[in-house]
């Protein structure tokens, strides 16, 4: 690495403040040991595989089902995160209840609930004969081991990302800025359509975007409810397992791969909407 | 015709009006002015619709509007930060209030289109009506708040601390502007302030407010000249205060007569306003200064057209302010002064 | 004083969303999490408590324990060294900086592992090597190790780099002004004005640390008592129909995921620290 401190070195500006090339070197040396080799391994493994044999492996029967099984599930599932995230979002930014310090604390339970207790809670739940599956299955409804069961999982997990989203931009959004839309004679509808609804929607779409790039990735929440069949409910992830298991490196690797592109695209597509709302509405 | 009848309003315990009573007329240029927490905003917020009172009643033309909403009262309320749609274009945001109408009264899209125009040009933002919010320097923002609140053609215009988020330089040439296109359109306008010297240059006539009350109304001529209560003679222009009693018909400050017609006030503890251009200076020969106030000069500058002298009073332990003709010899540091004002008023302090 | 009179919904149209909102989150959120210590229970106290006993479940503990004893730590470390370079210093390419730090969060936790399979395993880059050297990294505790910092990276950091953005470096030039040395100006003005935010990310890196299943899984082996997780157990334990079993360890975790939820709310009552980013 080139010295930082070099005067002819102009990539960054000087400072009084002692530490940088102790710091910035330590930390870009450890993201490159622990995250950036090693994610590169993938793209390599991938690289030397030949396009052929990647395609094949990585664009198999069960590979693609397995794609559109994860996509769509997660999508389904963020569906449901932008309505009720939404409608939870609302309800804590802007109305006073009993309780509520504990609503909003439980909110973020399933970023601290390990996925695998929620996955194996869910499913006593939603089992033909848990709680809820009881009153399901007689009326020919089964939820855990179907499509179904998988986007009750992804619900869980998504849902704290669509209301940390959505939440802290209602909260911002002046309450003067209602009433200007009143005084200029709005109904209530109009002003939350054309005046509330357009002013979070970016950050109701980074929400929903983010529960669903985590949805596409998400494992030990959905393994235990999605019953696992190849070709119906068996998930991407779980095909990765699956193949390193009986040792098919190849396969696991360009599966892998694909999903790992696709989630960069859905990373770089939140930066947009970010970037985009952000040059919109000033800093 | 604004009237406001017997407005009373608490926020729980603190009570934010009492019993306010105020008429406007058409076409009337009105500055609420006060203090932060004199009520002047709650109260022009229950005239818009946007607060509602505990009790009274707000009549337009004599119809009572104390249940309609703030939609159906047809006011135009500007902002105090603006309160702009970020995410609509200057234009989309003058035309807002017009895009709402229930439909058999909303104008065309082409008509919206160009009333917004006509409106964005008599600000004088026309051509920026692509732009968003947040490209527009603070100024511009005002002007397209007033264009938008402008655009429902309300009968009544409040504007809450309309230069309050301005700097000096826009604010002194958007208030002139504003006081024109107030004549230009024949509106009636209140706007809230808590700083005289915009009520003082703009309104034709100033609700002076502190404490939830309305202290005084009147022109800015007679609330700077004759305020009815000592808040608003301290609120309203610059002033030396002078803690006297009177005594038999007399003006005493600890044991020195001043020179000061008491106008049949009543014996006890006064206290006496003067501001700093109504004063004279007493001669300097011995005994010539008996009924003035003695002050040892502490500081010296000009201000505007005159000279400002700050001096310490002794016998008060307080600093009195004087301006003196700038064409004069301004005096010196240290020198002993004798001032006699020659306007004065005196306000009993048991009360307060 | 919030007066939302005019800016709000009629009571019946508040109550109703708050209603709704209330049974979405009762339905979805808290009764998975009563389930889990109604299973937990569902044969007594004494069988919950063999279950947990039992020797293979307090394995699984310790291993967990240490496993976050050792990560956290570096992640520690890292986030403030990464949060330092970045707030404090103005340079190129800083933004890209930060976006590689949140690379992990938008990588599969089974790619997560499988990285690390296709470096250490029998099968990879480097497998041939550790076994001529009898280095056992995958099945074993240091390929969970990785994993887990791997899966947990950005979570200290991500925290503090807004809050240290916000504040500037006033304060610190301050200190240096004044003749601190760097770790002087850290010690005596940096933590003590980054200390909530970084027990805030500090906490939720703790609870992914534990939690972590699916990094985990892929490299851990499964082998009882030795490379399994709390997390692993769970899901052995269920595989084999032991629910109260699997259920008793996971009702530990649901415990320190109550703490974590307890303590993350008390900072943000507490010190008023709130929680900027979307969350992870």
């Amino acid at each position: 690495m080139n010295s930082p401190f070099s005067k002819r070195n102009r990539w960054r500006q000087p400072s009084v403040l002692p530490g940088f090339g102790l710091t910035f070197g330590f930390s870009l040396g450890w993201l490159t040991l622990i995250v950036l080799i090693p994610l590169a391994t993938i793209f390599l493994k991938s690289a030397g595989m030949g396009w052929s044999d990647f395609i094949k492996v990585g664009f198999s029967e069960r590979a693609v089902a397995a794609y559109r099984l994860s996509f769509g599930t997660a999508a389904a599932a963020g569906l449901v995160n932008a309505i009720f995230g939404l409608l939870v979002a609302w309800v804590l930014a802007r109305y006073s209840f009993p309780g509520k310090k504990v609503v909003n604390a439980l909110v973020d339970l399933p970023f601290a609930l390990p996925t695998a207790v929620a996955g194996i809670a869910l499913t006593a739940l939603y089992a033909p004969n848990g709680w809820i599956g009881q009153y399901l299955d007689p009326l020919g409804i089964n939820v855990a081991f179907t499509r179904i069961g998988i986007i009750i999982a992804l619900v869980f997990i998504g849902l704290p990302f669509v209301v940390r989203s959505v939440e802290p931009v209602l909260a911002d959004l002046g309450k003067d800025v209602e009433e200007a839309a009143a005084t200029l004679g709005a109904t209530r509808h109009q002003t939350f359509t054309r005046v509330i609804f357009p002013a979070i929607g970016p950050a109701l779409l980074t929400g929903f975007a983010l529960a669903f790039a985590r949805g596409v990735g998400e494992y030990g929440s959905v393994i235990f409810i999605s019953g696992n069949m190849p070709g119906k409910t068996e998930i991407a992830p779980l095909l990765i397992v699956t193949q390193l298991e009986q040792y098919a490196y190849d396969g696991a690797t360009a599966i892998a791969t694909v999903m790992m592109i696709a989630s960069f695209a859905i990373l770089l597509g939140i930066n947009l909407i970010q970037a985009w709302s952000r040059g919109r509405a000033g800093a | 015709m604004i009237t406001v009848q017997n407005i009373s309003k608490r926020f729980g315990d603190y009570p934010a009006l009492h019993n306010i009573n105020l008429t406007i007329e058409p076409g009337e240029f009105i500055a609420l002015l006060g203090p932060s927490g004199s009520g002047k905003t709650t109260l022009m917020r229950i005239i818009a619709g946007l607060e509602f009172q505990d009790s009274g009643h707000v009549l337009f033309d004599g119809e009572d509007v104390s249940t309609r909403k703030v939609a159906e009262r047809g006011v135009g309320f500007v902002f105090q930060h603006y309160a702009l749609f970020k995410h609509m274009t200057v234009a989309e945001n003058v035309a807002f209030g017009l895009s709402v109408r229930k439909r058999k009264d909303r104008p065309s899209k082409v008509d919206i289109k160009a009333r917004a125009e006509e409106l964005l040009g008599l600000v004088q933002l026309g051509g920026l009506g692509n732009r968003y919010p947040a490209q527009l320097s603070g100024g511009q923002r005002q002007r397209v708040a007033l264009a938008r609140a402008l655009a429902v053609e309300p009968q009544l215009l409040l504007l809450d601390e309309p230069f309050g988020a301005l700097d000096a330089k826009v604010r002194k040439d958007l208030r002139r502007w504003l006081r024109g296109l107030h004549e230009q359109m024949g509106l009636t306008s209140i706007f809230v302030t808590h700083d005289q010297e915009e009520a003082l240059e703009l309104a034709d006539r100033i609700v002076v407010m502190d404490h939830g009350v309305i202290e005084q109304v009147g022109t800015a001529e007679q609330v700077y000249m004759e305020p009815a209560s000592p808040f608003v003679s301290d609120f309203v222009g610059e002033i030396n205060r002078v803690d006297v009693t009177v005594t038999n018909g007399l003006i005493r400050l600890h044991d020195r007569q001043l020179d000061i017609p008491a106008n049949g006030h009543a014996d006890g503890p006064a206290q006496l306003h003067f501001r700093p251009h109504d004063v004279e200076l007493a001669g300097a020969g011995a005994g010539a200064g008996a009924g003035g106030l003695p002050i040892i000069v502490s500081n010296l500058f000009r201000k505007g057209g005159k000279w400002r002298v700050e001096g310490h009073c002794g016998a008060l332990d307080r600093v009195i302010e004087i301006d003196l003709d700038a064409a004069d010899t301004p005096p010196h540091v240290g020198v002993q002064l004798v001032v006699r004002p020659t306007k004065s008023r005196i306000f009993h302090t048991s009360g307060r | 004083m919030s007066q939302r009179a005019i800016v709000s919904e009629s009571r019946f149209a508040r109550g109703l969303l708050i209603g709704s909102a209330l049974a979405f989150l009762g339905f979805f959120l808290l009764l998975p999490l009563v389930a889990v210590f109604s299973e937990a229970l569902k044969q007594g106290v004494g069988t919950f408590w063999d279950a947990v006993k039992e020797p293979d479940a307090l394995a699984s503990i310790r291993l967990t324990l240490l496993i976050a004893a050792i990560s956290v730590p570096l992640n520690i470390v890292f986030g403030l060294a990464a949060s330092w370079a970045i707030t404090k210093y103005s340079f190129r390419g800083k933004s890209l900086f930060i976006t590689l730090i949140d690379l992990p969060f938008s990588v599969s936790p089974v790619v997560s592992g499988l990285i690390f399979v296709l470096l250490f395993g029998a099968h990879g880059w480097l497998g041939p090597w550790l076994n001529a050297h009898d280095v056992k990294i995958i099945f074993a505790v240091p390929g969970i190790i990785l994993a887990t910092v791997f899966i947990t990276f950005p979570f200290v950091a991500r925290e503090l780099i807004p809050l240290m953005m916000e504040q500037g470096k006033d304060d610190e030039e301050a200190a240096v002004s004044l003749g601190a040395n760097g770790w002087q100006t850290f010690w005596h003005v940096t933590l003590p004005n980054i200390r909530w935010g970084l027990l805030y990310g500090v906490l939720l890196c703790n609870a992914r640390a534990m939690g972590e299943f699916g990094a985990v899984s892929v490299v851990s082996g499964h082998i009882r008592g030795l490379t399994n997780t709390m997390p692993l157990h769970v899901e052995i334990l269920y595989n084999e129909y032991d629910f109260v079993g699997a259920f008793a360890v996971a009702s530990l975790l649901a415990v320190l995921a109550l703490v974590t939820l307890v303590a993350k709310s008390v900072l943000e009552w507490r010190f008023d620290y709130h929680h900027g980013g979307a969350g992870h």
